[in-house]
């Protein structure tokens, strides 16, 4: 946010660094059950971010204290590989990625039907194997997938993106350089259905107007999203059915 | 995935999925909110006489009183045994609950870490404290045979219109099957056959959504178990 460079982050003709337009997300990929052994699992790519996801659970909770009598917790894991980004990530869990963890944990709480098992707890975690701006977004797309994945009841799928300023332009989905070098970064989740935001953070300064664009431009984005989440999850079950019947 | 018998066709649903809005009743695996049935669970959607439910793909067995379980013993207590059935909750076994008449302190006698027994749900309370008994018909310690475990939303699928499937295979092949609802089932039987029947049980549970199983699981087991009785 605070560096400085003479880099023009976005053109006269509105273009950006990568090519995209202001509104324009970067290419996005999911992938549900990717992980043999994990209850659920899924696999997200935005832009060159590729973040996976793995679910265990509901389960029972240790340690026991943190057991919840009424309901079940989400105890949620944010982890950067070491070689996720340019300069080596010095491994293990700092600041940033308990910060992150949790927020997630809360986003998804907000969805999971946690009081059918109560004194469970249900574990995600999520590994940013390759980072590029925007891995907490991309860590919760992935996550809500998984768990949806591992037949977890819930009342919504999450998706999630960042929104922000840069070169006193706001923009959709950050990259690395616009993300450095910009005013703002607003990660952003909603739930689709009812349009009730469970993450907001923001970095950086922008003008009420400026933020009120930042998140009708998250909204839609965050749909489109939620569209590729859904068919994720239903290309996996539908191949599985197909080659069943293949198998003759 | 198309059934032409006369079930409509089968649509897997994710979870914020809109099920109903015409005044179905909801079953499992949805929530209502604001007059409209959604899907909470990945799964197959299934109507039936006015109730939407999702018959779930993937998921963990979460105990109803009344099901027969197997379970594994993990723990020994000085009056009861504590029993891993598959299951986010761990179930403790009671010396009153079990046929033996057992003395405090003697539990490990009877039931040892790693003995397999066919157990009942007695009850489950709304914080999920889980009861299970031994004391029913046809509940008993489990001695030799092979446990395979299946996807417990699959054990309908197993045991087939009213026993017909897990009938079919425990003729065919010999053995002494009995299928717990949390997906654990144990075979027991001479070893060819009980490996054949394994085999079959993990084929059904691969192609649990499709067509004519039965037939294809008959074909299958007579390709298996015709050399050796010829």
């Amino acid at each position: 946010m605070s560096g400085q460079s003479d880099l023009e982050l976005v053109n006269k003709k509105g273009i950006r660094l990568d090519g995209r337009k202001a509104g324009e997300l970067r290419n996005i990929k999911i992938e549900a059950g990717v992980l043999e052994n994990a209850d659920g699992s899924a696999y997200v790519e935005i832009g060159k971010n590729k973040v996976r996801a793995a679910v265990y659970g509901p389960r029972e909770c240790h340690p026991r204290h943190l057991q919840n009598p009424t309901k079940a917790i989400i105890q949620c894991k944010y982890n950067m590989m070491a070689f996720s980004v340019g300069d080596r990530k010095r491994p293990g869990p700092d600041r940033r990625s308990v910060e992150i963890s949790k927020i997630i944990a809360e986003a998804l709480e907000a969805v999971v039907l946690t009081e059918l098992y109560p004194r469970a707890s249900i574990d995600v975690y999520i590994e940013i194997l390759q980072a590029n701006a925007g891995t907490r977004c991309a860590g919760l797309t992935a996550a809500s997938v998984a768990l949806a994945d591992a037949g977890i009841p819930m009342r919504d799928i999450i998706p999630s993106i960042a929104v922000g300023k840069a070169d006193g332009k706001v923009l959709l989905d950050l990259n690395k350089e616009e993300d450095n070098y910009g005013q703002a970064d607003v990660p952003f989740a909603l739930i689709p259905k009812t349009n009730e935001i469970v993450l907001l953070q923001m970095d950086g300064n922008m003008t009420r107007e400026e933020f009120d664009t930042a998140v009708e431009m998250g909204v839609t984005a965050c749909h489109e999203i939620y569209a590729l989440q859904k068919d994720a999850l239903r290309r996996r079950y539908a191949s599985a059915l197909k080659e069943d019947v293949s198998d003759e | 995935m198309e059934r032409k018998d006369a079930r409509p066709a089968r649509e897997v649903v994710v979870p914020g999925d809109l099920l109903d809005d015409s005044g179905m009743k909801a079953g499992s695996g949805t929530y209502v909110s604001d007059g409209k049935i959604y899907a909470s669970k990945l799964g197959v959607k299934n109507v039936f006489s006015g109730t939407v439910s999702i018959i779930p793909l993937r998921g963990r067995y979460i105990p109803a009183p009344g099901d027969m379980v197997l379970g594994m013993i993990v723990d020994i207590g000085s009056s009861n045994w504590l029993v891993d059935i598959n299951s986010p909750y761990p179930a403790p076994l009671h010396v009153n609950e079990v046929p033996w008449k057992v003395e405090f302190g003697d539990t490990s006698r009877f039931l040892k870490i790693g003995d397999m027994v066919m157990v009942k749900i007695l009850m489950v309370d709304e914080s999920m404290k889980i009861q299970v008994t031994m004391n029913d018909s046809g509940l008993r310690k489990l001695e030799g045979g092979q446990i395979v475990e299946i996807t417990h939303s699959k054990v309908s699928r197993i045991i087939g219109k009213s026993g017909s499937m897990i009938q079919m295979i425990k003729n065919m092949t010999d053995c002494r099957i009995f299928v717990g609802q949390n997906g654990r089932i144990w075979v027991d039987g001479d070893a060819e056959n009980a490996t054949v029947a394994a085999e079959a049980i993990k084929k059904i549970e691969k192609e649990a959504q499709t067509n004519n199983l039965t037939e294809r699981v008959r074909e299958f087991i007579e390709s298996k178990i015709k050399p050796e009785e010829e």
